[in-house]
């Protein structure tokens, strides 16, 4: 019994810190641009599309692949935000976010144009044994995911709290039109977190794949949507929040899978969200702005 | 700042409803094209007719040639593409005073239900005589009232529901879910496993049949054998949490009723937990070889199948197959071979291509197909029997 509870929040800290990742994103540009990225998910499915294209066609090696895909990811993250979403900086958040549905819809048809629907059997590249702990079983790629995610974690709040484009990235995302007054260089803050958010995705991509080993045009939706509600969930616009949020959204949707209903854990997750939102609206760690009229 | 969110959950809200509603609706308006559809089709039939002396039997098929199915579709469609070209070869089918030479028009339905209607209703267009289909049983499923409006003649291949054959139209090729359950339950029995484990879609009917069918035969038979009855739906890529609990139960064998594209996923992840139970499967599992990154994950699994590749009966056919498209073909290739000559002998026996006479000789003719001595019953059920298949070494092959 304890062993099997063990395994079952291993599993659910696994996926928990792959929603938090692609959550960081999410909560990374809501903060700055004040608009909600539906496209980031995808950015998950282009890194993924991307390792693969680097490792089987291409032939790379392992890391330079892995570079290519961040460095792909971060490029195509900073251009979706340049022609799709700098136009509309100050439209209504409707139309941004109408904009976002559809570039999020651009990037699966166009990954579907080039590789069909059919799923690509893809073998991951991460090679590590698992480990036996008493009677528990931790896998290899479950080790990766968790250390990987712990010191992207602990750099980016290192990042965003002791550097400069850090401080600069906290000043945008309070006040917007102060922060130019002072002299900070609005549109390469906004560039660079978009690049940050998506770099992020690109490591979701591939930790993703690695642990599925399967690609197909849609794989970024789901763990997209998942993601931008641990995002509410943690409180939009806040850093760790997004990482709590993550976390705990895995951890609910694997016990409640194990030990309640496979057909209510979703429903479950969405009830959780919704108990929160109504006890705290800005969500768990998110700020409550004052509006003064 | 809020309001945005409320926006954004809004929009997720709605988006995921419309997915749902979308295919009810494209069901009902594509019902109602049907009729208009099938006067027209009688017209396109007579145009198409007489060439190079020969009139043309149209046979209609639909399946998945893209998506998380394509290798089903694809097999069916090869197989069919090799018995017309056999039969065309060998002078065409004779009916009474005119000879038929055999068309076949395959549209893609990425067994999905909405596609399969409206590629059900492009064949009615363009006037299908028979139709073969569909390929996976949720498709064959949105298809078997129309086809029974449009009077066509229906077999699927592969569609395995037990509801598929309800009109009298309908016709299966392959054995039914409940009895691969049986069959599969029965194997765990003779086999002396203690402990079994059941991992099944429950959002999908050709799962939930296996699935019913496995657990009350094996219930009847010792109801503590049954340890673990995990389920999940239709698209979870994440089956740790359910494998975990199999694996906690101490299961020694793990029955996975479900489509390869799934399989693929649960062997892989069940090798990640370090699980070491032995795999059962149905023959949804058919084309896994192609699937996993490494065929060692699914060595020494046993699942069920109507046709092996290598059995002599089938090499005349699968030399034809592998020269012409340089794969080996699995049992669904056979299937849709085995329904283009299932028409083919019952155009002769009814001596027409009336809808009614060709379904009056379905229930008089004996196929002797490659997926074994076919009779139909007027259910439009099949009397065969399936194979037990074992995958050893990397290869598909018989027990």
């Amino acid at each position: 019994m304890l062993t099997s509870i063990m395994e079952q929040l291993i599993n659910g800290l696994r996926t928990g810190s792959i929603y938090a990742l692609i959550a960081l994103g999410y909560t990374m540009v809501y903060g700055i641009a004040k608009m909600i990225n539906f496209a980031h998910g995808d950015i998950i499915m282009v890194g993924a599309y991307t390792l693969y294209i680097g490792i089987a066609l291409l032939h790379l090696p392992v890391l330079p692949a892995m570079l290519l895909t961040a460095v792909v990811c971060s490029v195509l993250g900073m251009l979706i935000e340049k022609i799709a979403y700098k136009p509309l900086r100050k439209a209504p958040p409707l139309a941004v976010l109408i904009t976002a549905i559809g570039m999020s819809y651009f990037l699966q048809s166009v990954a579907l144009l080039i590789f069909s629907s059919t799923p690509i059997p893809f073998k991951s590249v991460i090679e590590v044994e698992g480990i036996q702990v008493g009677t528990v079983n931790i896998s290899g790629i479950t080790i990766v995911t968790l250390a990987v995610t712990t010191v992207i974690m602990v750099g980016l709040t290192l990042f965003i709290n002791r550097t400069k484009a850090g401080s600069a990235m906290r000043a945008v995302s309070e006040d917007r039109g102060a922060a130019e007054l002072m002299g900070i260089n609005v549109n390469r803050t906004i560039s660079m977190t978009f690049a940050i958010g998506s770099a992020l995705a690109a490591v979701a991509g591939i930790l993703y794949i690695c642990q599925y080993q399967s690609l197909r045009p849609t794989l970024g939706a789901l763990p997209g949507i998942k993601a931008f509600v641990a995002a509410v969930l943690g409180g939009i616009g806040s850093v760790p929040g997004a990482m709590l949020g993550g976390i705990m959204l895995g951890l609910i949707e694997s016990l409640s899978k194990a030990y309640i209903s496979t057909e209510l854990a979703d429903a479950i997750v969405f009830g959780v969200l919704v108990v929160v939102l109504l006890v705290r609206p800005s969500g768990l760690l998110g700020k409550k702005k004052l509006v003064k009229v | 700042m809020k309001k945005v969110v409320s926006v954004g959950l809004a929009a997720v809200m709605a988006v995921s409803m419309a997915a749902c509603a979308g295919s009810d609706t494209s069901d009902t308006t594509a019902a109602a094209d049907t009729t208009a559809a099938a006067e027209e089709s009688g017209e396109q039939a007579a145009d198409a007719a007489d060439t190079e002396g020969m009139e043309e039997f149209l046979i209609g098929s639909t399946g998945p040639l893209t998506g998380a199915a394509a290798s089903y579709g694809t097999s069916v469609k090869q197989g069919e593409e090799i018995a017309i070209q056999e039969i065309n070869e060998a002078g065409g089918v004779q009916v009474g005073d005119t000879t038929y030479k055999l068309v076949l028009n395959f549209q893609d339905d990425e067994a999905k239900e909405d596609k399969a209607v409206t590629a059900f209703n492009t064949l009615v267009d363009a006037g299908m005589n028979a139709y073969v289909g569909a390929v996976t049983t949720g498709a064959c499923l949105a298809q078997t009232d129309l086809s029974y409006e449009a009077n066509i003649l229906q077999i699927t291949p592969s569609a395995s529901a037990e509801a598929v054959t309800a009109n009298p139209n309908v016709f299966r090729m392959c054995f039914t879910d409940p009895l691969q359950g049986e069959m599969i339950a029965q194997y765990v029995v003779d086999n002396g496993y203690e402990s079994v484990a059941v991992l099944w879609n429950n959002s999908d009917e050709y799962s939930a049949g296996i699935h019913d069918a496995f657990v009350e035969t094996l219930e009847a038979a010792d109801a503590s054998l049954l340890v673990a009855d995990e389920s999940f739906a239709t698209g979870d890529v994440d089956f740790n949490t359910q494998l975990t609990v199999i694996k906690n139960s101490g299961a020694k064998l793990l029955f996975v009723p479900a489509y390869y594209g799934d399989v693929a996923y649960i062997v892989q992840q069940a090798k990640d937990a370090g699980m070491e139970c032995d795999f059962v499967g149905s023959d949804g599992w058919d084309g896994v070889l192609g699937q996993v990154t490494d065929p060692a994950m699914v060595e020494g699994a046993v699942f069920l199948s109507p046709f092996l590749a290598t059995e002599d009966a089938a090499a005349d056919f699968v030399s034809k197959y592998e020269a012409a498209y340089g794969a080996t073909p699995d049992q669904f290739a056979a299937d849709g071979y085995d329904c283009v000559y299932a028409i083919k002998a019952a155009m002769e026996q009814a001596g027409s291509i009336e809808t009614e006479a060709l379904i009056q000789a379905m229930t008089e003719i004996t196929v002797d197909g490659l997926t074994g001595q076919v009779t139909f019953e007027e259910s439009g059920e099949p009397a065969k029997t399936a194979k037990y298949v074992q995958i050893v070494n990397g290869e598909y092959t018989a027990m």
